[in-house]
């Protein structure tokens, strides 16, 4: 055995053995456990620490979120706030017109949910489109697939934090872009001061962060269209584009529809890589809910927890919708997939 | 040299070039570019030094100038090549600086000063690493406890993840009792509720417990993942409850099952959520922000987020730390990206 085999073995020895000793341990009072309350206790000591963590950190925030929306004041703990009704959504909902955040009394909020649906609207446009032209892509017959398919998700994987710096730093004023533009003959410009780019920038960087991941389901549906379909449409001299339009697309629609909704329902909670990109400024212009309601409850001076809480239950009632709309679209899917 | 090309250019099946393989080839090139390239960028500037950072336009590659210790000057001296009045270059070292004038000495002969205009010199440089951006942090900033406290945190959730969502999705694939699918009803349906949609009265129950400003804070509220639960339990359901009976026939105890049976058994779907548990919470950014108060406590996101949103950005130490926080996901990259794609294509989670 050589030395390095030997210090692998060791190591793990050393690792295991303690495991494995505690593991028997702890066999003893179960064995009087299970001796005591049958297989059905044994299933309650199973399922206690997961769900304990689970209800004290989901559950309990859960429910209690609906009071903590009906009260005011800055405490945190829920005893130290007055009881106050509907007022804080009655405030969040205060508007002279829901299409101009300016006669809105909370007009954050308001600004929050423009940018928020505009930011949903044109994002979810991009994502679907790039990720279907790169599933399309590495679906066709190319010589090292799984590399390929590797290139495009490797951004999925880094922290939100990580991707927002990576582009700040490209984006800025001595950054890689303005040496692009300076080579062609262009000014330098600060893209993230403007609001337009601002803009852009928060859409097509959370577009290059995710679309790996929409792009790998999309892959999988095109995958499983069977092949005769398309070597019968050759076969018969159809046309490339009516090939897409009649037999890829409608076969790839379950998966269309599930990348749609999920990427609907993350977009709706934006926050990580756009606060560190342009911090939702210039201004306003890139400020979303989720940086809204964090603003509101922690960071912001005038902090005011019951609203953001309000706010944050609008939000949650929207991702249900979005997410029983999934539940829908993935039954309708699995239904068609049953018939086939 | 013809037949590299043919070789290149040759595609299966034999058919011949269509301008949508034109399309297709350009499409990956520009996506390797594109996805490669801004973490590429940033591996590249962040051994530049600040002076190289600040300028514009900005080099492709890292340069360092070249100094030299000058007799009567304590501090080693930057070099510049000189354009003299007389039309000749020189290389000399700056003394000091007024306005748009310099005070440059030749090394060679240290006493006399030479006043030069700036505009008539450049720094002499060469490609070199300013590896002092990765050391200095260390030493300066805090740098060493977030990567301390970041390693801390992903290790211990994702421990404590494996144990408790695999002793659930135990209890939920191999047990019949009353409420079951009432659980897993309950643990799937929280799928739907985001960090973003619980933020506050989580905090308030995290600051009850007693858990505010401490890592462990940051670990537990993460640990119960329904997609950890989920994952587990549809694999768990694949092992055959016949070689549980059997093990239950040998005199095993329940936990000995799942421990020396179910656990090992489940070891592929354990790798899978290992693989992601670790990915999600050394990324974790929003519930740490809010969390964790106290400098020391920062994990490597939210330092990294402190240090960018200051006044006066250090550009160099950021860019040094984001790719050293970049490190174990490129790793996971390398070695384990083919379980996450297949995770992800079979199940559809993330």
């Amino acid at each position: 055995m050589t030395a390095a085999a030997m210090l692998k073995a060791w190591t793990g020895a050393a690792l295991a053995a303690p495991v494995a000793w505690l593991a028997s341990v702890v066999n003893v009072p179960l064995k009087s456990w299970q001796r005591a309350t049958g297989t059905g206790g044994m299933a309650a000591f199973f399922l206690a620490p997961n769900m304990a963590i689970f209800g004290i950190f989901v559950l309990v925030p859960l429910v209690i979120n609906f009071f903590y929306s009906a009260t005011s004041g800055t405490a945190y703990f829920l005893q130290d706030r007055t009881y106050v009704g509907l007022e804080q959504y009655q405030r969040l909902l205060d508007c002279g017109s829901y299409l101009d955040p300016a006669t809105c009394r909370e007009d954050l909020f308001w600004k929050a949910v423009h940018n928020t649906g505009l930011f949903v609207v044109v994002q979810v446009a991009l994502m679907t489109i790039v990720s279907i032209a790169t599933a399309l892509i590495l679906n066709r017959e190319i010589v090292g697939r799984s590399f390929w398919r590797a290139v495009f998700f490797f951004p999925v994987l880094l922290s939100p934090v990580v991707t927002g710096l990576i582009w700040r730093w490209i984006l800025q004023r001595q950054g890689l872009l303005n040496l692009i533009v300076h080579d062609m003959g262009g000014e330098p410009y600060n893209w993230l001061t403007d609001r337009f780019w601002a803009f852009a920038a928060a859409v097509s960087v959370s577009v290059w962060a995710h679309m790996g991941f929409y792009t790998l389901i999309l892959l999988a549906g095109l995958q499983a269209i069977p092949r005769d379909l398309y070597e019968a449409a050759e076969m018969d001299g159809t046309k490339p584009a009516r090939i897409f339009w009649r037999i890829t697309l409608p076969l790839l629609m379950p998966n269309l529809l599930v990348v749609i909704v999920l990427a609907l329902i993350r977009a709706v909670q934006i926050f990580d890589e756009v606060y560190v990109l342009t911090g939702g400024g210039p201004g306003t212009s890139t400020l979303y809910l989720t940086q809204y309601i964090y603003e509101i409850g922690f960071a912001s001076l005038l902090r005011n927890p019951g609203l953001a809480s309000a706010a944050s239950i609008l939000m949650g009632l929207v991702l249900v919708v979005l997410t029983l709309l999934q539940l829908q679209v993935g039954r309708r899917g699995e239904r068609k997939g049953a018939r086939e | 040299m013809s037949g590299v090309a043919t070789f290149l250019t040759r595609r299966r099946g034999g058919r011949g070039w269509h301008w949508t393989d034109v399309v297709s080839w350009l499409w990956l090139a520009g996506g390797l570019v594109i996805m490669f390239g801004p973490a590429v960028w940033l591996l590249g500037s962040s051994f530049k030094t600040p002076a190289q950072l600040a300028e514009f336009p900005p080099t492709i590659l890292p340069y360092v100038s070249q100094q030299a210790t000058v007799e009567g000057h304590d501090k080693p001296l930057t070099l510049y090549r000189v354009k003299l009045p007389d039309g000749s270059t020189k290389v000399l070292a700056e003394v000091r600086r007024i306005g748009i004038v310099a005070q440059m000495v030749d090394p060679k002969a240290p006493n006399e000063i030479v006043k030069v205009n700036i505009a008539n010199r450049e720094p002499v440089r060469e490609i070199g690493l300013a590896t002092e951006n990765y050391t200095e942090p260390f030493v300066h900033f805090d740098f060493l406890r977030y990567l301390r406290n970041s390693v801390f945190v992903t290790a211990m959730a994702t421990l404590i993840t494996l144990l408790t969502n695999s002793m659930a999705a135990f209890a939920l694939s191999k047990y019949r009792f009353r409420g079951r699918d009432l659980t897993m009803l309950l643990i799937v349906g929280t799928l739907m509720v985001p960090l973003s949609v619980i933020l506050v009265p989580l905090y308030s129950v995290v600051s009850a417990v007693g858990l505010l400003d401490s890592l462990w804070g940051v670990i537990l509220p993460t640990v119960a993942t329904p997609t950890g639960v989920f994952l587990l339990r549809q694999y768990m359901l694949t092992i055959p409850d016949e070689l549980l009976d059997a093990a239950r026939m040998d005199n095993a105890s329940e936990w000995q099952i799942y421990w020396r049976i179910v656990l090992p058994l489940a070891a592929p779907a354990l790798a899978v959520l290992a693989i992601f548990s670790v990915v999600w919470r050394w990324n974790d950014f929003l519930w740490p922000l809010v969390v964790l108060s106290r400098k020391e406590l920062y994990t490597l996101q939210v330092g990294l987020n402190t240090y960018a949103g200051q006044l006066n950005v250090q550009w160099h130490y950021i860019l040094a730390m984001t790719v050293v926080t970049m490190i174990p996901v490129v790793l996971v990259f390398v070695f384990l990206q083919r379980y996450i794609t297949s995770g992800i294509a079979g199940t559809g989670l993330k």
